[in-house]
């Protein structure tokens, strides 16, 4: 093992290094893909020095759909409160309340508009992030395919709103998709005979849509809840200094560009140019410039892609984690950190004296291996002659860590040495490769047991460098913070008190000059300790405080 | 200025000019740019009916052998065939063909309504229209037929109708 040396465990991670992507996709797919993950580092970096990692949007992309939702809902019903459903009241309704409530009823239902803009737009920005990193298959596949209906229910919602108006807008979006629907079989051409003349218009019309405008919605928010179950503890509401700050720029774009009615519809005139908002109604010239039964097998053809897409990819789905029963006294630390709910407690089946046990569900396991980080069984201290723990990676264990652990701690030898641990899909740790630093990469650090830290530090080497993703944009959600929370000690399993804080450092970064920097920062002031250190070194061939288990 | 100070004041600046390109990108793909889905100087045709067409054959009288075998309470005397004729619409403008197709009943025994829904961009300013329809497969040719000059401009909307009970064709 040379001094200079990088370990990485699993190569799961595929967010932040497109390259060892799992997915075997067809190569330009992959380019695409690669491209499009490149362009978000970049974005992400330079977002993350402008707002700082904790507030940077691009990395709360689905919070920030679910704030947008609330305020959309919130002006929703304010404008509702005072609109007519009527053939003669909706428009009417909608210009009094610009008119005699500028302030209020106008900065509300500008409000609508550019929240349900920036909505769609958040949205979209999440499924290609998403996408590009990779993350649609596997333990993911049900929060991916659950997120396709969601698209559609978004456009109808938006798309709906449209019609309620009534100006000429509305009357061209709402001929155009009744000419759309109609090419359906069960609709047929008569759906559009509702706006042949201002005659065959009814009151009980609009009366549907204010229902559809409503109940699609609901809709919506119930498919959002479903999209995130299979995450614990989901993050709903972005940071509150950045939703302050959207809602801030909202309500200046609400006072600067109020959004405003088109004439009133006139069903014997046509409005030959339109201004669309294209968030909702990119489709609008995609059905003119086409027809609608190439228009309806254009989104099918890209909403089955979506759908299928895990299943297309065909990456190999790792190993899920497993339970070692003889080292599992059913704390439940694994339960309480697993990000997706994929362990679960039970009554003790193998009849020691513990009253319940973990299991894995195998669908759920991401293999991020968070769970063995958490069990107190995974303490590197033990002597005993195989080292197991209560819950662990068939593939990359701690055991394994701790063996390529010792194999960097004595290349080491007879230098002032750092441990650096760094999650694979964080910054690219590789850079840090020098003599006296060893590398170890984990799938998410959040494997990382904390007495490993201590482990370091006691078996010889002067400073401890931790590397996690960016903070609140863990790969697997939460590993970043779980694991600033144990070597913090304010999470189990945590950091000794008695360690020294001066040679352990964590970043949370994707960019390895951030990490290149504390791992200066760090060896600088790790030289005042050599002197005290030397004499460990000399006596390193003999690994301290292994007990048995 | 001090470092720490100068880079927060950049930091700042950065955010503000980030979220105005944010409000920039809503504020103008909410409106812009606008998309002209029918020429300065066209008018728009709008075709639309929806109507039954004839029934396709004509009701036949049983024979009592026929009625004796059929249970009691089917014992009817006709027996009408329930498909109906699809409906052919012609359009002409100024004499020229503009439009021509035949739609099918709905239904799947093909009993029910026609409808038909066609959008056909048209020059404005004076035109003569001359529509047919057939709703009876059974005759050759069209039985209804009605000619009418119109004179939309720009942006004007004209609506060919079907109604049996108004007379047939409907040009407004």
């Amino acid at each position: 093992m040379p001094a200079s040396a990088t370990l990485s465990v699993s190569g799961i991670c595929m967010a932040h290094d497109t390259s060892r992507s799992a997915h075997r996709d067809i190569p330009a797919a992959q380019s695409a893909r690669n491209l499009a993950a490149n362009v978000f580092h970049v974005l992400e970096r330079a977002f993350d020095r402008v707002f700082g990692v904790a507030q940077n949007p691009l990395r709360q992309l689905g919070a920030l759909g679910f704030y947008l939702f609330w305020i959309v809902s919130v002006s929703g019903i304010y404008v509702y409160a005072l609109f007519d459903t009527s053939i003669d009241g909706a428009f009417r309704s909608i210009e009094t309340l610009m008119i005699e409530q500028p302030f209020a009823g106008g900065l509300m239902r500008s409000l609508h508009r550019y929240a349900s803009d920036a909505f769609a737009l958040v949205i979209a920005l999440h499924l290609v992030r998403e996408l590009s990193y990779g993350r649609f298959s596997g333990f993911r596949w049900f929060s991916w395919v659950s997120g396709v209906p969601l698209i559609w229910l978004g456009l109808a919602a938006g798309i709906g709103g449209y019609w309620l108006v009534w100006d000429t807008l509305a009357q061209v979006v709402a001929i155009a998709m009744s000419e759309w629907l109609g090419w359906l079989p069960g609709f047929g051409d008569v759906i559009v005979r509702n706006f042949l003349v201002q005659a065959t218009l009814t009151d009980r019309l609009f009366s549907l849509l204010v229902f559809l405008h409503i109940g699609i919605p609901l809709l919506l928010l119930l498919g959002m809840w479903v999209h995130i179950q299979r995450i614990s503890d989901p993050m709903t509401l972005p940071r509150r200094n950045l939703g302050a700050n959207l809602l801030g720029v909202l309500l200046v774009l609400c006072i600067g560009v109020p959004a405003l009615s088109q004439a009133p519809a006139d069903l014997a005139r046509v409005p030959a140019e339109l201004p669309l908002d294209w968030f909702y109604l990119f489709a609008l010239p995609l059905l003119y410039r086409t027809s609608p039964g190439e228009l309806w097998l254009l989104l099918a053809l890209a909403t089955m892609t979506l759908v299928l897409l895990p299943w297309m990819s065909g990456g190999r789905r790792p190993a899920p984690a497993q339970v070692d029963l003889a080292n599992c006294n059913g704390c439940s630390r694994c339960v309480a950190d697993c990000p997706y709910g994929a362990v679960v407690m039970q009554p003790r089946s193998d009849g020691r004296n513990h009253p319940r046990e973990a299991v894995v569900v195998t669908d759920l396991c991401a293999s991020c291996g968070i769970c063995a980080g958490a069990c107190p069984s995974s303490t590197p201290f033990r002597s005993a002659s195989a080292f197991v723990t209560g819950i662990d990676m068939p593939q990359w264990n701690v055991s394994m860590l701790r063996d390529r652990l010792d194999q960097a701690l004595t290349g080491l030898q007879g230098l002032s040495g750092s441990v650096v641990f760094a999650c694979e899909c964080g910054a690219d740790a590789s850079v840090l490769a020098q003599p006296g630093v060893a590398v170890l990469r984990l799938p998410c650090i959040g494997m990382l047991p904390p007495s490993f830290v201590e482990y370091a530090l006691r078996s010889g080497a002067d400073t401890v460098l931790v590397g996690a993703c960016a903070e609140g944009d863990c790969e697997f959600k939460s590993g970043e913070e779980l694991m600033r929370a144990r070597l913090k000690g304010e999470r189990e399993p945590h950091l000794r008190a008695n360690v020294s804080r001066e040679r352990l450092r964590i970043v949370s970064s994707v960019d390895p000059r951030e990490l290149e920097r504390a791992l200066g920062e760090l060896r600088s002031v790790s030289n005042g300790f050599e002197s005290a250190h030397s004499s460990i070194r000399s006596r390193r061939g003999r690994v301290p405080g292994r007990s048995n288990a | 200025m001090p470092d720490v100070l100068r880079s927060d004041v950049l930091r700042y600046l950065g955010q503000a000019a980030l979220y105005a390109v944010f409000a920039l990108l809503i504020g103008y793909f909410s409106n812009s740019p606008r998309y002209r889905h029918l020429a300065p100087d066209e008018a728009l045709l709008r075709l639309s009916f929806s109507h039954p067409g004839k029934v396709m054959a004509a009701c036949r009288e049983r024979g009592a052998a026929e009625l004796e075998k059929m249970p009691a309470n089917m014992r009817q005397s006709q027996d009408c065939p329930r498909e109906r004729s699809p409906v052919r619409v012609s359009v002409e403008l100024d004499g020229a063909p503009l439009y021509d197709e035949t739609f099918a009943p709905a239904g799947l025994q093909h009993d029910g309504a026609a409808a038909g829904y066609r959008r056909l961009p048209i020059p404005a300013g004076e035109h003569r229209l001359r529509v047919k329809f057939n709703d009876d497969a059974r005759i050759a040719g069209f039985n209804y037929e009605h000619s009418q000059t119109v004179h939309p401009v720009a942006g004007d909307v004209v609506l060919i109708d079907f109604a049996a009970d108004r007379g047939g064709i409907l040009i407004q």
